[in-house]
């Protein structure tokens, strides 16, 4: 049973053809990582999942996303449903102007929840999950920009987990942070694994490496190579795959 | 040799360049002082005035104890609103008041008598004055010099405190002219606060429509309308408030007069939407990708994300629309003097006539001789204008310092 199911995906910005003709899966609870160089439709490629690609004008696509086996672009899917599924975590951190509380209140705010103790249990318990809670119980009442950093991205993790998502994308989440807070995102990811699918776009190939099961490389909007990570990273298939690891191009 | 002459030439120009923008950035900071501080010069000589018109005295007859008299007093007295001295608060013998001006004076003396010698006029009017203990009189100053020994009141100039709680505006009247500035700031008031309920959420929605909802191609012609707006002449919105709004007014309420305070208020709500829209629309704009987006990413949909994130980022930006948009229509001028009837009366709903600082300062500067206290009370409420104009831009000031503060 595969969780994500891309066949025969073609995307474009424009006259841009920004992906072309990707099928893959992506297994339940794993870690998949997506490499290669900026602008090789990685990034655009995570944002399907979740379909933010729709705020973008002048886009097309072709083929089909299954999530669960439904088809997430049929015309009877409502999307606010599917970003319940599929969380997200952004490049840069980007709390809300929002104490501690209300950031990961809003998830579950903005879907109804109403219950004061529910949403408590629910922001304790996220808070928790994403390795913050006993760095800000004592100030859940401060300002979310009072954070360090790796504090506001581990955040915006817990936000993501507020709303019980089966499917987190993150799209560089350690890209803006120092190398300690990378590393316990890292940790982070590590722990999340087992109850999450997790679908992780990054530049740093150490990174991918430590944190993934399996891994993409795409160049130049193709799917070039997706197995085992250990597998892309000590022998690789392709001659491409090689060059980018070995950090001869990108 | 020929090197160094063109650094030379080069270095001048840029020095000429430099202070060419030096001196015009004084002479522009200079002038704006300057305009203040004549406004603040002129206006102040106001409180140095007599309460009484100029070169007139009261006298009343030298048995009377009353003291003082202020100016709402004199104008009820001479409007024979007051006729006991009792309700002034003072025991005279005789206690009606009886008015003595210069064209009374016949009926107490025959008018030959008069004519036969006018250096006599001081004596007359002391007698008339001595032989009625109820008597006030106003006469010139000139005529109460030689063996006058009624007592001249000592009434002092006219109060700052009687200036801004006054509630009547009477620039004109004999023999003390009222310059009660209260109606008039409560007018203005009245009317801009009127407006910006109106503005207020046409505005909003136009800027949320505008900024998050429309399309590319109707925010291209939606955008220049706007700015058009904002570019038409204030006579043009008063011409058409008085042939459309006034009417429609004066029809929908069944009042006598459509020229009202509501008026002005809908008039002005017309003018300041461009400026609440365009500061409001850019504020949305400013709203990062990323707050919303992030919102998205977690379930919230468009009117969600709308009102729980992008209104609460760019407040502060939509407030500074909003005061900005209320300091336009306080010190708007033209077509409000044209539709609110300008009556200066403390307003109690919008239903009534009303007059803002600007309009009269518009009508009756013309007619205000100078230096005197009808022209210098005018430019006292330019001083006010100015006052509450500068408070609302400090305020702004203040918004956008906290604005900038929140997105560092």
């Amino acid at each position: 049973m595969y969780n994500i199911d891309v066949k025969d995906l073609n995307f474009y910005y424009g006259d841009f053809h920004a992906l072309k003709d990707i099928t893959m899966s992506i297994q339940e609870n794993s870690v998949t990582a997506f490499i290669g160089p900026s602008g090789c439709g990685k990034s655009t490629f995570l944002r399907l999942f979740n379909r933010m690609n729709d705020l973008i004008p002048d886009i097309k696509m072709t083929g089909e996303v299954n999530i669960d086996g439904r088809n997430i672009y049929a015309k009877d899917i409502l999307v606010d449903e599917l970003r319940k599924e599929v969380g997200m975590v952004f490049q840069k951190p980007n709390p809300f102007p929002k104490s501690i509380f209300e950031n990961v209140a809003y998830g579950l705010r903005v879907n109804g929840e109403k219950n004061k103790k529910v949403i408590e249990e629910r922001v304790v318990e996220s808070l928790k999950g994403a390795a913050l809670w006993e760095e800000v119980k004592d100030k859940l009442k401060k300002s979310a920009f009072e954070l360090s950093g790796g504090q506001q991205q581990r955040l915006c993790i817990a936000r993501a987990l507020a709303i019980a998502p089966k499917i987190i994308l993150m799209d560089e989440p350690a890209s803006a942070l120092d190398p300690l807070s990378t590393l316990k995102i890292e940790e982070l990811i590590f722990q999340l694994k087992k109850d999450y699918t997790i679908v992780i776009v990054t530049h740093n190939m150490q990174q991918a490496a430590r944190v993934s099961d399996k891994t993409a490389f795409f160049y130049l909007g193709e799917l070039i190579e997706y197995d085992f990570t250990e597998k892309i990273f000590t022998n690789p298939s392709k001659e491409s795959t090689q060059n980018y690891i070995t950090g001869r191009f990108g | 040799m020929r090197k160094k002459m063109f650094r030379g030439r080069k270095y001048f120009i840029e020095a000429l360049w430099e202070g060419l923008l030096k001196i015009s950035g004084s002479v522009t900071s200079i002038i704006i002082i300057l305009i203040v501080l004549f406004l603040f010069s002129e206006g102040l000589g106001l409180f140095k005035k007599d309460v009484i018109e100029e070169g007139y005295v009261l006298a009343v007859n030298k048995d009377n104890p009353i003291k003082d008299l202020n100016s709402q007093q004199i104008k009820d007295v001479f409007d024979v609103k007051i006729e006991s001295w009792k309700e002034l608060g003072v025991d005279v013998k005789d206690d009606k008041i009886i008015l003595l001006r210069l064209d009374d004076i016949p009926n107490y003396v025959p008018e030959e008598e008069i004519a036969e010698d006018m250096s006599n006029l001081d004596t007359i009017i002391n007698n008339i004055i001595e032989a009625n203990p109820g008597m006030i009189a106003f006469v010139p100053r000139d005529f109460t010099q030689k063996g006058f020994n009624a007592k001249i009141l000592d009434l002092g100039t006219i109060n700052l405190k009687e200036f801004v709680t006054g509630k009547e505006w009477f620039p004109t009247a004999h023999p003390a002219a009222q310059f009660g500035v209260m109606p008039i700031v409560l007018g203005t008031l009245w009317v801009s606060l009127g407006a910006i309920l109106f503005a207020l959420p046409f505005g909003l929605a136009v800027a949320i429509y505008s900024a998050e909802l429309a399309n590319k191609r109707v925010h291209k012609i939606l955008k220049p309308v706007i700015e058009l707006l904002a570019g038409i002449p204030s006579v043009v919105y008063g011409f058409f408030g008085l042939i459309v709004i006034v009417p429609l007014i004066q029809k929908a309420f069944n009042l006598d007069v459509g020229e009202t305070g509501l008026a002005g208020s809908i008039v002005l709500a017309i003018m300041a939407l461009p400026t609440i829209i365009t500061i409001a629309e850019d504020a949305l704009r400013s709203t990062p990708r990323a707050m919303k987006e992030a919102s998205l990413a977690l379930g919230a949909n468009k009117w969600q994300t709308i009102l729980k994130v992008t209104i609460p980022y760019s407040i502060s930006g939509i407030t500074a629309g909003v005061v900005l948009g209320i300091g336009r229509a306080i010190g708007e001028t033209m077509a409000v003097l044209m539709v609110t009837g300008n009556a200066a009366v403390i307003p109690h709903t919008l239903l009534e006539p009303v007059r803002t600082i600007p309009a009269t300062i518009a009508a009756e500067l013309g007619e205000a001789p100078k230096g005197g206290a009808h022209y210098e009370a005018l430019f006292i409420l330019g001083c006010i204008l100015f006052i509450i104009t500068l408070i609302i831009n400090l305020v702004v000031e203040y918004i956008s310092y906290k604005n900038k503060n929140k997105v560092a």
